[in-house]
């Protein structure tokens, strides 16, 4: 039973990654590289723990605690961190026309810091109890062996990234809202021509995608780490931006990729007989598949595989 | 211009015109400035350096609820405190500068090198291997060449593989060096998990580290880094290879055009770049910690991005924005220890003026125009007639 053990690790990691690529893909669709995804997770993530936090004192204790409000209010409250932190991006990069680079490395460490002041700031065991409510799963999963292990033993979160990430293909691909994304993406000139506003889908791409990511994070502790803060969720976010590439900008192949991407970083967990050091390569295999996948879609250079044609330029009317 | 259209107009149409413009001429115009005074940008920046100081100060109120003028105050001690704190600064500032002036040919050239982090670590990896390995059998200068060279070369070849693939398939280069760097780190991991003892590091080998000069390792890395520093201004103001890269950096098809090698050039100024890193990877290790760690780098590759980008490219502003930043480092976490601050804010604290300072450079280069008030057009046009 090794396998499923390790393929449900495998999943559950890689559906953290899912929302942190879903989300960044939005922001890249609208030409907007955001390098300070890793600073935007950890301020969603910590918003969201202290927000359970709060919630358990609001209640009076891990007993009074329920189902919904305990996955709603931090959910909510990662949601507005996450957002917070993509207007701040948004507001430097679209409004000022900074460097997209520049600024997105900036909010990481700015981001990072924050979120390590509302951890420090937090206690611990407030928001570790209701880790219990996002690991909760059907009841009769265990029921039915491997089948039920593998397919219905997560959390609700794990399914809502799946949904999140059909539902922002479907947006992206077949609505009206979707090709003006990409159309700024591509080339803001041309939309603003056609009478796009640019700047109000840029500000909201980039909201929304931090929104986003930020759940990617607040899964990792409270799912994937059962509530146990980690200093890693910036390592996470890097990886993400990684993902993006992996999935050539496309969510529902992003299922598929983080699953992939969830199977290498865990991979070295379960394969029996390797020691310590070892391990350590085998962690390298999804940054050395970003490249590979990278290097492959640029050689291969076919049109739907590229990233959007502005990615990273800022847009300003009046520079020809 | 168009306010002189608009007196030429009969007169009777003026209210027309006004009603239409004041209809669609949006509240806030913005527009691109040819060229501001040195005096009044330099003011702009400093402006904005004194806003963050004020947003800090709050952050100290508000947040640790200490004086902020004596928490802020202590962070000048800190860093000027004694002698051996300023040596640590100069010290600390020049590897940073080091690290920009490394990063710097890249982005002239609009290769994003974010891979500084990964060339460092390759560099100080060689190092403490050759240390680790051969240092007992052969002699310390043969050891000393060893390692000069073995690190440039590692770093070098961390930055040419993406370059290659930038110039023959245009793979888009941040993200690639982004990735290297954490194969870099996981190469480290692996070396520590390796050789290193029980806990998983490295013992320091200070038989093997490079000769001190004056008290400690601080000068050789000022004077050797200083000269470097005129180096890269002259090779990018000055020469033919410079020129290149500036002519790449603002148009590859000119470049192609007036017949430079565009392959060629970005392969050689990775090749630069990445051996720079390299380079003080090598500080790092055989004039600093003997050993090699995942943190080593702190983060600077990154920070090395900021300070090179807040320089404008230029060597000699960059030892003033490397300065700025390493003053905050060393400030805010001796400020840290002494009132017992949460370490993160130190953090904050670099964020918020990092963001400051790029915040103000649209400032500098764009002119915000408000929509005329009614009232001040039609006296402006009254003084006209």
């Amino acid at each position: 039973m090794a396998i499923i053990a390790f393929l449900v690790s495998a999943i559950k990691f890689g559906m953290v990654l899912l929302f942190g690529s879903t989300g960044e893909t939005i922001t890249e669709k609208a030409g907007h590289l955001n390098l300070g995804l890793p600073g935007v997770m950890c301020v969603g993530t910590a918003v969201g723990c202290a927000a359970e936090a709060f919630y358990f004192e609001l209640a009076g204790g891990r007993a009074y605690m329920v189902y919904p409000l305990a996955i709603l209010i931090p959910l909510i409250a990662t949601l507005l961190g996450g957002a917070l932190m993509g207007l701040i991006f948004s507001f430097f990069t679209v409004t000022l026309h900074a460097n997209q680079n520049v600024t997105g490395l900036a909010l990481t460490t700015f981001g990072i810091g924050i979120s390590d002041f509302i951890i420090a700031n937090v206690d611990d065991y407030k928001f570790t109890a209701g880790a219990k409510f996002f690991n909760m799963h059907l009841p009769f999963a265990k029921s039915l062996g491997w089948f039920g292990e593998l397919f219905f033993s997560y959390g609700i979160m794990i399914y809502l990234s799946i949904a999140v990430a059909i539902v922002v293909a479907f947006v992206l691909k077949k609505t009206k809202v979707g090709l003006h994304l990409r159309a700024v993406g591509e080339n803001p000139a041309t939309a603003d021509a056609a009478g796009i506003n640019v700047t109000r889908y840029r500000y909201m791409a980039t909201c929304i995608g931090c929104a986003i990511a930020s759940l990617g994070g607040l899964v990792f502790i409270m799912d994937y780490l059962n509530g146990n803060w980690e200093y890693v969720i910036d390592a996470i976010g890097w990886l993400c931006v990684a993902l993006v590439i992996f999935t050539t900008w496309k969510p529902v192949f992003g299922i598929f990729c983080s699953i992939v991407f969830g199977f290498f970083y865990v991979a070295a967990e379960y394969i029996p007989g390797i020691d310590l050091a070892a391990k350590e390569l085998f962690k390298m295999l999804p940054y050395l598949v970003t490249i590979v996948v990278l290097v492959f879609t640029s050689i291969r250079n076919k049109k739907e595989n590229q990233p959007p044609a502005s990615l990273g330029l800022s847009y300003f009317r009046e520079e020809r | 211009m168009r306010d002189v259209k608009q007196t030429k107009d009969v007169p009777q149409t003026d209210a027309v015109v006004e009603n239409v413009k004041r209809r669609h001429e949006p509240l806030i115009h913005i527009t691109k400035r040819n060229q501001m005074s040195m005096l009044h940008a330099v003011l702009l920046r400093v402006g904005a350096i004194v806003c963050s100081v004020i947003v800090m100060a709050l952050l100290i109120l508000v947040l640790a609820k200490e004086n902020p003028f004596t928490v802020l105050a202590s962070m000048i001690e800190g860093v000027f405190g004694d002698p051996r704190r300023i040596w640590r600064l100069f010290s600390n500032t020049a590897i940073l500068l080091c690290i920009a002036l490394a990063l710097t040919p890249a982005f002239k050239m609009k290769f994003w090198n974010c891979g500084g982090e990964g060339q460092i670590l390759v560099g100080s990896l060689m190092a403490a291997a050759l240390m680790f390995f051969i240092g007992d059998s052969i002699p310390l200068p043969i050891l000393w060449i060893l390692i000069f060279i073995t690190s440039i070369v590692a770093g070098a070849v961390w930055g040419l593989i993406p370059a290659i693939f930038k110039a023959k398939w245009n793979t888009n280069e941040t993200l690639f060096t982004l990735m290297m760097n954490y194969i870099a780190l996981q190469l480290v991991t692996f070396f520590l998990k390796m050789f290193g003892n029980s806990q998983g590091n490295l013992d320091p080998m200070p038989q093997f580290a490079f000769p001190k000069i004056f008290n400690g390792s601080y000068f050789l890395n000022i004077l050797v880094i200083a000269l470097i520093c005129v180096a890269m201004y002259i090779y990018l103001g000055y020469s033919k290879h410079g020129y290149e890269i500036s002519v790449v950096g603002e148009s590859e098809r000119t470049a192609k055009y007036i017949g430079i090698r565009v392959p060629k050039v970005i392969i050689r100024t990775m090749l630069i770049s990445g051996g720079l890193c390299g380079f003080v990877g090598m500080l790092l290790v055989a004039n600093g910690s003997c050993s090699v760690t995942t943190t080593i780098t702190g983060g600077q590759g990154f920070t090395a991005i900021l300070v090179s980008w807040l320089g404008k490219f230029n060597p000699l502003y960059m030892i003033l924005t490397s300065f700025l930043v390493i003053f905050l480092q060393q400030g805010t976490s001796y400020m840290g220890d002494i009132y017992r601050l949460d370490t993160s804010l130190a953090d904050i604290f670099i964020g918020i003026v990092l963001l400051f300072i790029i915040g103000c450079e649209f400032f500098i280069n764009y002119k915000v125009n408000f929509r005329k008030k009614a009232s001040d057009v039609t006296a402006g046009k009254e003084a006209v007639h």
